[in-house]
């Protein structure tokens, strides 16, 4: 079985602090990782090799540094990964990026599964795995709590709802985004850490793919940021303290049947 | 846009460096030069004391005649013959920017023996219902309903769509923005009108919520953008206003739809239903055993409430995946949050901000959650959610 993950080099959102006087993000000192979700994605990938064989391929756009992310992934045990870097990628929307990476899985090979995390924890939109989907023509099953293997050319996806599973039989190829709860990623071997430091991360730029120029990066991005700010704060909240808990109960029980009539 | 830098007035001073929330600047031979992550957000722009860089127009692939396009359109979610909550409030707003528009609004509904649903869209506020009737559409599929909806875009050229953020919302939307090579603003929080330029101004989070982001797609249609349930208000249903129906033949066959829904493993009851709950109870760290989790699920109880839990209270295995709230599980934005037991990490604060009011049950006053609270009891969980149960109970009674 042929697999190809895609993932995103992100900055640790947690670490991600705003600057009190500039009202902007401070980003220095805040750690690149693996999007999280696609480390679900990335170990699914691993364990359908595991049981099925195959080939497990990692691909990435963004930025030479990316290759960090890409490393740890064959650390935890990926066969190949691909960087898609390029200046002409620079200021793509989803659309672009989608664009982009599309025309790189069809310069690498035929894939029987796409996978990709459910959403990249900066940018939170869920979009680039659909996207890529449409341009390859595949059929898609998002949120993925549970991937099997029905026959050589059917998966069973359980796909997480608000409050139930979907049991979806799926046609490779085929792709998939991954939930947390699919599983819970290994964090790599030393074999992997050598095979890590010594093997080459393969880069695609523009001119190695079949690829538009109008629509890559900003060219080929339908929207544009019009502004960022940061949120508004709450204002300071009414914080009982100091008494006993049943007056404390009774004062804010008095507080919230006021302020919601 | 395109962010330029005019290499001959840059200082390097390297601000633009610090202040760039992609981290898509860098500084070679003391001269700020822009990477491939560049958002063409503008930061820069205005941060630069020397106005070394600059922001221009750019021309864009794929751009359409957007006066040929006009209508506001909501996708109307229903399963099993239901009507999602997020589709009516997605009409009110819906009606809100259709009158500033001047312009129709529409529901799109797919379904199989549907039709009873359209006069609860035309109450809603809509003008017109695009109704597509057909067995393939008895349940939700991503390719069915793509091309359903695909077609009808091209036939009728709406302006702006408004679908729900919800998982099948968010798996159809990138869908269709694709085939029809539009752009596409997921989970927004907010929806302004550009009315001279008839644009729709798409504000949503990012960064964990950290940051805000105001987007535009401003020469390509429909603009369509995925709007978080419980964001907006519904509106009293009227059911004296008229409206059209507008009868759709379907021309997808089944072997357009490559998936199969063979089974629904229902896992849990209301209380879990997180996104379209008005009140949350949630608990934490601090609620120390699986067991104790009961006296959460007895103040949702008696609130009516969902149950909801933190990343750390899901980790230890004291409640399922399906209640964790927060960045790597649910979005919520409830009436009232009660915050039990947790400290306020960023991840859980980024899914639970936009609830109108929070309140923290702590007992520690420094708890990071008190900084985001509306009301808050600094005490012992064990002692206060009794004593609020029996207040509510109370207050219920009379």
């Amino acid at each position: 079985m042929n697999i190809i993950v895609c993932i995103k080099q992100v900055p640790d959102t947690t670490e991600v602090k705003i600057d009190p006087v500039t009202n902007t993000l401070i980003r220095q000192g805040v750690p690149s990782i693996v999007n999280p979700f696609d480390k679900n994605a990335v170990e699914a990938a691993i364990q359908l090799r595991e049981l099925h064989g195959g080939k497990v391929t990692i691909l990435s756009m963004g930025p030479p540094q990316a290759k960090d992310a890409l490393k740890e992934c064959i650390v935890m045990g990926a066969d190949e990964a691909v960087l898609v870097s390029d200046r002409a990628f620079g200021g793509a929307d989803t659309l672009a990026t989608s664009y982009t990476l599309a025309a790189a899985i069809r310069a690498l090979g035929k894939f029987d599964i796409i996978l990709c995390g459910k959403q990249a924890i900066d940018g939170d939109t869920a979009q680039v795995g659909p996207e890529i989907a449409e341009y390859l023509n595949m059929p898609q099953v998002t949120y993925a709590a549970k991937i099997e293997l029905v026959n050589e050319k059917t998966l069973r996806v359980h796909r997480e709802q608000d409050d139930c599973y979907e049991v979806i039989e799926a046609q490779m190829p085929v792709m998939i985004t991954a939930v947390k709860s699919l599983n819970e990623p290994r964090l790599g071997t030393v074999w992997g850490c050598v095979r890590a430091c010594r093997g080459e991360i393969k880069l695609l730029t523009a001119a190695d793919m079949p690829v538009n120029y109008d629509r890559l990066g900003l060219k080929g991005s339908p929207t544009q940021v019009r502004q960022i700010f940061t949120p508004e704060a709450r204002g300071l909240g009414k914080i009982i303290s100091g008494i006993p808990a049943a007056e404390a109960a009774e004062q804010l029980a008095q507080m919230l049947c006021k302020s919601i009539g | 846009m395109a962010i330029r830098i005019i290499n001959e007035k840059c200082i390097g001073c390297s601000l633009c460096v610090k202040v760039c929330p992609f981290a898509a600047l860098e500084m070679v031979d003391g001269k700020a030069v822009i990477g491939i992550g560049c958002t063409a957000c503008g930061v820069c722009v205005e941060k630069c004391p020397v106005k070394a860089i600059v922001n221009e127009e750019e021309q864009k692939f794929g751009v359409v005649n957007v006066a040929l396009y006009s209508g506001v359109w909501v996708y109307i979610e229903q399963h099993q013959g239901k009507i999602k909550d997020v589709a009516h409030e997605l009409l009110a707003e819906g009606r809100k920017l259709a009158d500033e528009l001047n312009c129709e609004l529409s529901g799109v509904l797919l379904g199989k023996d549907v039709r009873g649903l359209c006069k609860e869209v035309i109450a809603s506020g809509a003008d017109k219902v695009y109704l597509v009737e057909a067995e393939e559409f008895a349940n939700y599929s991503t390719e069915g309903h793509a091309k359903a909806i695909t077609q009808l875009i091209n036939d009728h050229k709406p302006s702006v769509i408004l679908m729900g953020a919800t998982p099948d919302g968010r798996d159809l939307g990138p869908r269709i923005a694709c085939r029809v090579g539009t752009g596409l603003t997921a989970d927004c929080t907010s929806l302004a009108v550009d009315v001279e330029k008839g644009l729709i101004e798409w504000t949503r989070p990012a960064f964990g919520g950290n940051i805000m982001a105001t987007i535009l797609c401003p020469n390509h249609r429909p603009q369509m953008g995925t709007v978080r349930p419980k964001v907006f208000k519904r509106a009293a249903q009227d059911f004296s206003r008229s409206g059209e129906i507008i009868d759709v033949q379907s021309t997808v066959v089944p072997t357009d739809i490559r998936t199969k829904l063979v089974e629904i493993i229902k896992v849990t009851t209301a209380a879990c239903n997180l996104e379209e709950a008005e009140i949350i109870v949630s608990g934490g760290r601090g609620m120390q055993a699986p067991e104790n989790f009961a006296l959460i699920k007895e103040l949702a109880d008696v609130l009516g409430g969902a149950v909801g839990a933190s990343r750390a209270a899901v980790d230890a295995g004291w409640m399922p995946q399906f209640h964790q709230v927060g960045q790597t599980g649910k979005t919520v934005g409830p009436k009232i949050y009660f915050a039990c037991g947790i400290s306020g990490a960023i991840q859980h604060i980024a899914g639970m901000s936009s609830s109108d009011i929070i309140v923290a049950i702590n007992k520690d006053p420094e708890a990071t959650i008190f900084k985001v609270a509306d009301y808050g009891i600094v005490g012992d969980v064990f002692e206060v959610l009794p004593a609020l149960i029996s207040e509510f109970r109370k207050i219920k009674e009379a």
